[in-house]
């Protein structure tokens, strides 16, 4: 079997929670609390949640811009935290990142040029000559013309913005793309030029890419494998496809009833939540989907649900589970952690 | 949806006709309303739908009286409301007929709340300003309307400032603001794009229940296709300022006539189709919108279009009824077009 790219194991963020003049920390935002899960090279993983799920959090926990509270990061086998600082820096460089907003993510006193060299330069990669043939040939691949490389973000739409994020991105050939929300910000019709664009680009760079989004369509689309969370746990986690035909935890169930389909033929009567999604200040105890769930029963708020296993590497925490046929070994991490036939490539 | 109001026989209560809302720079006139006619029916749920710069919010605006000028001005067509012009109205009589007549509810539930006063003073001032209730009736009011939008504990909520609710109870808040005057029209600007999805689903119910309850007419702008047919019973496709295609919602998407429609439809990213084995591929629509400052000569969608024929690049097609009430303004369904 080969080694994941990347191993997430039991990782937690808590944010402290700071009150008055002397700074005591008066409680903690739980926004990552203990999830696991690893990415394969060439895989597109994709985490969907609400707001204040913690999927944005864990993806910049993976790249080290937030200090981890406990568990830990493997990359190719080595364990970040024991990386020193030039370790990191090398790493960082295999690891690039797309962001929301293509307004805000721009120096808009830099051009084109200078912002797609910034990064070889930190790196000292293709320096001297090498340097205009690259810059080239990134804003070829995103869909620009070379033309355009002294130009400055403003003069550039919102798509083509987002363009020069992912030319940025790919300016040292890195392994691991993480996108957060890399179209939410995009008109429909752009929408899907920059989705198709991150597709090619996975298939022709074999970049592993992790999409962070709150949109289980726009997932569906792009990922080999998706994970659902919610208030900082993973719920659910499989396939592309076995997630759509057969999802198991009621919150998976409820999110793909809640989004409106494109056809007036189709409308269903949907499953509607009450209330808000909890605070992760103060998360509900048991199963943390308890307060809102559908099919709730009386050892949901007692008990918290442990990761149980289907087939086909789907897996899912809930108590509905709990005397099925699902082998109960307990799943960590979610993705493969014992050889079974369909995963070895 | 099972509304009891048929189309036929009701009197459309909003006719939008031939308007044209245009700003004015040194870059030039934009002409982000450019002709634009429909009309609202009581308890319908009439979508807008359209990218960034299409001008479906400007054209709420402009029903508003709120576009602003300088450097906006409404240049040409009439806002009936129960046969009189809004735009011929002052400002005294304008204000009279937003809340009670025409209420409007926001994107941004949080920058349209204002933070300094309670959720209560806000809901409480439409029942003192259009119903004349002293303090105590306007505020037992506001409880009764938040009771009614579901926000759980009205009781203690009406004296909650909006940065104390979340999200979706905000949205709500605003829709009970909106809804205290019983007004005729609901401009809805997209009312749940900043929201969770599974809070969407939420506020798109409570829309349509009141709806029902108030026979109100809702205009609801989006970009989002999905909410269009969930919520619709007619659809106005607008680009570039203008619309391109108009048309009961189920026609609509079964009979899609205009290539910017259909490329529209065949780009949203639908939950199953991948997995159903459906276009591997999305759709795109080439290119980008266009600026309003340079748009292009012709149709204005000649540019991105798939089906561009020679006419398209020259001159510009008219709205033409392909019976039924199906609008399109396309040289591939009018005459004289490919001639």
């Amino acid at each position: 079997m080969t080694t994941p790219l990347a191993a997430v194991t039991d990782l937690k963020v808590h944010f402290p929670i700071k009150k008055g003049i002397l700074a005591r920390t008066v409680g903690y935002v739980y926004a990552v609390d203990g999830i696991s899960f690893e990415i394969m090279p060439g895989e597109t993983v994709g985490i969907v949640g609400e707001s204040g799920c913690g999927k944005t959090t864990a993806g910049m926990a993976m790249v080290r811009l937030t200090p981890i509270t406990s568990g830990s990061v493997h990359w190719k086998g080595t364990d970040m935290a024991a990386m020193n600082r030039s370790g990191l820096r090398a790493l960082r460089r295999e690891m690039q990142l797309i962001f929301q907003d293509p307004y805000s993510s721009l120096n808009p006193r830099m051009t084109v040029r200078q912002i797609l060299s910034d990064p070889m330069d930190v790196h000292d990669r293709f320096t001297g000559r090498q340097r205009k043939a690259r810059i080239d040939f990134l804003l070829d691949t995103v869909g620009l013309s070379p033309g355009q490389a002294d130009l400055y973000p403003h003069e550039f739409s919102g798509g083509q913005r987002q363009r020069i994020g992912i030319a940025r991105a790919l300016a040292l050939d890195p392994t691991l793309i993480i996108g957060d929300e890399p179209v939410s910000a995009l008109d429909v019709s752009i929408q899907a030029q920059i989705i198709n664009l991150l597709k090619r680009l996975k298939r022709d760079f074999n970049l592993s890419l992790i999409i962070i989004s709150h949109d289980l369509a726009v997932v569906e689309y792009i990922c080999d494998r998706i994970i659902v969370m919610y208030l900082g746990k993973i719920v659910e986690a499989a396939d592309y496809a076995s997630l759509y035909k057969d999802p198991k935890h009621p919150y998976t169930k409820t999110l793909m009833s809640a989004i409106p389909v494109p056809d007036p033929a189709r409308r269903t009567r949907r499953i509607i939540l009450k209330g808000d999604v909890p605070s992760p200040i103060n998360p509900p105890g048991g199963c943390r989907f308890h307060t809102r769930c559908p099919d709730r029963m009386d050892i949901c708020d007692k008990q918290e649900p442990a990761m149980q296993r289907f087939s086909d590497g789907h897996t899912a925490a809930c108590h509905l589970y709990n005397n099925t046929d699902a082998d109960l070994s307990h799943a960590t991490p979610t993705h493969v952690s014992t050889p079974t036939k369909g995963d070895n490539p | 949806m099972g509304t009891a109001v048929d189309k036929n026989s009701s009197e459309p209560v909003l006719s939008i006709d031939n308007l044209k809302t245009h700003f004015f720079s040194r870059k030039g006139v934009a002409r982000a309303v450019d002709g634009v006619s429909f009309d609202l029916t009581p308890g319908e749920v009439t979508g807008i739908v359209g990218e960034s710069g299409c001008g479906k919010s400007v054209t709420a605006l402009s029903v508003m009286g709120l576009v602003p000028n300088p450097p906006g001005r409404v240049v040409d067509g009439r806002i009936l409301f129960h046969g009189k012009n809004l735009l011929d109205l002052d400002i005294t009589a304008l204000r009279k007929i937003r809340g009670a007549g025409i209420a409007m509810i926001f994107q941004e539930p949080m920058s349209s709340l204002n933070p300094v006063y309670t959720i209560g003073n806000q809901i409480s001032e439409m029942f003192r300003l259009h119903k004349g209730y002293d303090k105590k009736q306007a505020l037992a009011a506001a409880v009764d309307m938040l009771e009614r939008v579901q926000i759980p504990s009205p009781h203690k909520r009406v004296n909650e400032y909006p940065h104390q609710l979340s999200g979706g109870m905000r949205q709500r808040a605003m829709i009970a603001m909106a809804m205290s005057c019983d007004p005729e029209i609901l401009i809805a600007d997209e009312p749940t794009t900043a929201l969770d999805v599974t809070v969407q689903a939420q506020i798109l119910d409570l829309m349509h229940r009141l709806k029902d309850d108030f026979s109100t007419a809702i205009q609801l702008i989006t970009h989002d296709l999905g909410v269009i047919a969930e919520m619709a019973d007619q659809v106005v496709v607008m680009y570039a300022g203008q619309v391109v295609e108009q048309a009961r919602t189920r026609e609509l998407f079964q009979h899609t006539l205009h290539p910017y429609t259909r490329g529209l439809l065949a780009s949203i990213p639908v939950l199953g189709h991948r997995t159903r084995g459906m276009d591997e591929d999305l759709v795109e629509i080439k290119g980008m919108i266009p600026s309003l400052h340079d748009l292009p000569a012709g149709c204005r969608f000649s540019n991105r279009c798939p089906e561009v024929m020679d006419t398209c690049k020259t001159r510009l097609p008219d709205l033409t009824d392909m019976g039924s009430g199906h609008q399109v303004r396309c040289w591939l369904h009018t005459k004289g077009g490919s001639a």
